[in-house]
């Protein structure tokens, strides 16, 4: 019988070296005449042990890791076809503590399946939530995602199926799903990794909210950055097209749904939702004034959902396994699971879905374990470039959206970025200012000037001139910022900014006292 | 470098991408990739090609190639190098990176080499975060970068 040998495609693992691994693991299966298939799985998400290698035998799945092209002739010396052991060997794949302590809803087939197998989707439970929306009268489809509780997994953290509702109660000729995948955020990669991974789940996940709210058109925005997920999701739709998921009549239903993958052009700010409306229509991605909200008049003025990637992926499970089963995971108003994204300077980076509540210490000292470079722990950063910086004093913080609210910050869309004690918060405050001078789309002043201005004013800190005054200054600047801008680029900057200042007061007074030093 | 088309030839090439993707909804970013796919740049004889095909004012074409990063307004070295400056890889040490980078090709960030060899632009996350610091040349993603990686990347883009 012919071994299935899995290497992953996701760009995560390639840029690790998988796809010489597996030219190198192709060129051995020929030389020693084996028979063995390779396919190019996704990623389970455990960087630290990538490019992983799993082996399918008789008694399942059996994983190496991280394996390098050097590594390969020994891995076939080894046995590695009969899942041989070696000095990788990592054993049963689910039996790995990163991967058993989580709670694997949303990305249950990501790692595991061959993303573009169709087959492969059906036979580890896909399409089942889909059938199910068929059969459903779209009310019930949306009292089943308001019922689980899902929150809009972007960020914002809005309930998915009152969005839902809105656009199913407008009337109009046309209405648009619209799947927001310019994942901009450093220490975010979740939705690369289901798009490079398993992209029918979101496919699917997009077609039930296209018969729940009578929508008839959908499009992902992917941003450019991601040119992997962007390649996977285009050949994915063109599979589901010819057979039946996509088209005139959905699995057979008289339901209609399209997709088409669209690109955005480098600008971050097009992750917010009316920018990256104006973006997709041709236009320049400049924010709109809200309302009219994107539900009553959307993309190209019509009624439109648009959602994140982690949200509309979400949807297949809860239509298959039901509100209640979701809504039994996390605590307090975040029900269900959310991908928790590890990233930056940590030992064992990687995604991890897991129900909230576990507790930021536990996320960055127990799974993440600890620092890269050995050195403690500072400060991470949560939910992006427009999330706060918490110190280990707040470690003690359940993942939670209000919890996270409580203590000035954002849960976001779940990256967390961990620095050790060499971070200086000084520069990163700066950073966070800089950065939202880049990528203001110019509408709105607050974020416009106020960026400029901070990064001014930050400098002055730095070079030791009225450090106190200042500092005043740059609150008083964060609070006309955080009130007075139109999203929440301008909206949100102050988040790191005012928690590097509140959390870190040192590295703001240290900077000026060196400097008065010399 | 690349020898830059004649402008006639630009019209027509210009006119034979915008005939295969004006039929989309919201066509202009979808040709503007096309457009600076064909000319490795978005060339400014295209812009009122553009404006007169999709009936948009001149100025509005140009609001739009201006606003975003990714349209070049004259062509890159046959090479171009992304390196990430955000958070995650900062925390990996990507300034470092950043400062070593420039040092081994002899140019700034928005910059291509005086041989025409690469462009090395800073790019805002490649969601290779949990293998920081990232960075992307032609399109091939590439994780935890360090002192070696970067000085093969030098020798790569300058043979």
């Amino acid at each position: 019988m012919t071994v299935t040998i899995y290497i992953p495609c996701d760009s995560g693992a390639l840029a690790l070296g998988a796809g010489k691994v597996a030219t190198a693991v192709s060129q051995e299966i020929a030389a020693r005449g084996l028979d063995a298939k390779i396919v190019r799985n996704g990623s389970r998400g455990a960087y630290f042990l990538e490019p992983m290698v799993e082996i399918e035998t008789a008694s399942g799945r059996v994983a190496y890791g991280p394996v390098s092209v050097k590594d390969v002739p020994s891995l076939f010396d080894a046995g590695l076809i009969s899942g041989g052991q070696h000095r990788l060997s990592l054993g049963n794949p689910a039996e790995i503590p990163f991967f058993a302590r989580q709670t694997r809803l949303t990305f249950a087939r990501c790692g595991i399946t061959d993303p573009l197998s169709l087959d492969d989707y059906k036979a580890h439970g896909g399409l089942k939530g889909l059938q199910k929306a068929v059969a459903s009268a779209p009310a019930e489809i949306v009292k089943t995602v308001t019922d689980s509780g899902l929150r809009g997994r972007g960020g914002a953290g809005f309930p998915t199926g009152i969005k839902w509702k809105t656009v199913m109660e407008a009337v109009s000729d046309r209405k648009y799903i619209l799947c927001n995948a310019d994942e901009g955020d450093s220490g975010t990669f979740a939705d690369r990794m289901i798009m490079e991974g398993d992209p029918f789940v979101l496919i699917e996940g997009m077609t039930i909210a296209g018969i729940a709210t009578g929508a008839t058109k959908g499009f992902v925005y992917i941003r450019s950055e991601y040119p992997h997920a962007v390649a996977t999701m285009t050949h994915a739709v063109e599979i589901a097209r010819r057979n039946g998921v996509l088209g005139v009549s959905v699995l057979g239903s008289p339901n209609a749904f399209d997709i088409e993958i669209r690109t955005g052009a480098g600008a971050y700010v097009c992750g917010e939702e009316t920018s990256l409306m104006n973006s997709l229509e041709g236009k320049r991605g400049v924010v709109r004034a809200k309302p009219p909200l994107p539900a009553i008049q959307g993309l190209f003025g019509k009624p439109t959902v648009i959602n994140n990637v982690i949200s509309l992926a979400s949807v297949p499970v809860i239509m298959d396994r039901g509100a209640e089963f979701y809504k039994d995971f996390g605590i307090g108003r975040s029900r269900g699971t959310i991908p928790i994204q590890i990233a930056g300077n940590v030992k064992h980076g990687g995604l991890f879905e897991a129900a909230f509540g576990l507790t930021l210490g536990e996320i960055v000292d127990d799974i993440g374990g600890g620092t890269a470079t050995g050195r403690p722990v500072k400060a991470v950063q949560v939910g992006g470039p427009l999330g706060a910086y918490f110190p280990r004093k707040l470690f003690d913080t359940p993942f939670d959206y209000e919890a996270f609210a409580a203590k000035d910050g954002l849960v976001g869309h779940a990256g967390i970025v961990v620095f050790d004690d060499t971070a200086d918060m000084l520069k990163q405050a700066r950073f966070a200012m800089e950065f939202c001078a880049i990528e203001s789309c110019g509408k709105c002043t607050p974020c416009r000037i106020g960026s400029t201005r901070g990064v001014e004013t930050l400098d002055r800190i730095a070079a030791g001139i009225e450090p106190e005054k200042q500092l005043a200054l740059v609150t008083d600047l964060c609070n006309t910022m955080k009130f007075g801008s139109l999203c929440a680029l301008g909206g949100f900057t102050p988040y790191p900014v005012m928690s590097s200042i509140n959390h870190f007061p040192d590295d703001f007074r240290q900077a000026a006292v060196a400097v008065a030093a010399e | 470098m690349a020898v830059q088309p004649a402008s006639t030839e630009i019209v027509s090439r210009t006119s034979a991408v915008i005939n295969e993707l004006k039929g989309l909804e919201g066509p202009l970013l979808p040709i503007l990739h096309g457009i600076q796919d064909e000319f490795g740049y978005v060339p400014g004889e295209s812009l009122p090609v553009i404006a007169e095909a999709l009936n948009i004012s001149n100025a509005e074409v140009h609001g739009v190639v201006t606003f975003y990063h990714d349209y070049r307004n004259h062509p890159a070295g046959r090479h171009v190098l992304k390196i990430c400056r955000a958070e995650a890889c900062q925390a990996m040490g990507g300034d470092s990176i950043a400062a070593r980078v420039q040092q081994l090709l002899g140019v700034g960030f928005h910059e291509t080499t005086a041989d025409g060899s690469v462009t090395l632009e800073p790019i805002y996350c490649l969601g290779l975060c949990a293998c920081a610091p990232a960075a992307m040349l032609d399109g091939e993603v590439i994780g935890r970068l360090d002192e070696e990686k970067l000085e093969e990347i030098a020798a790569e883009v300058r043979s």
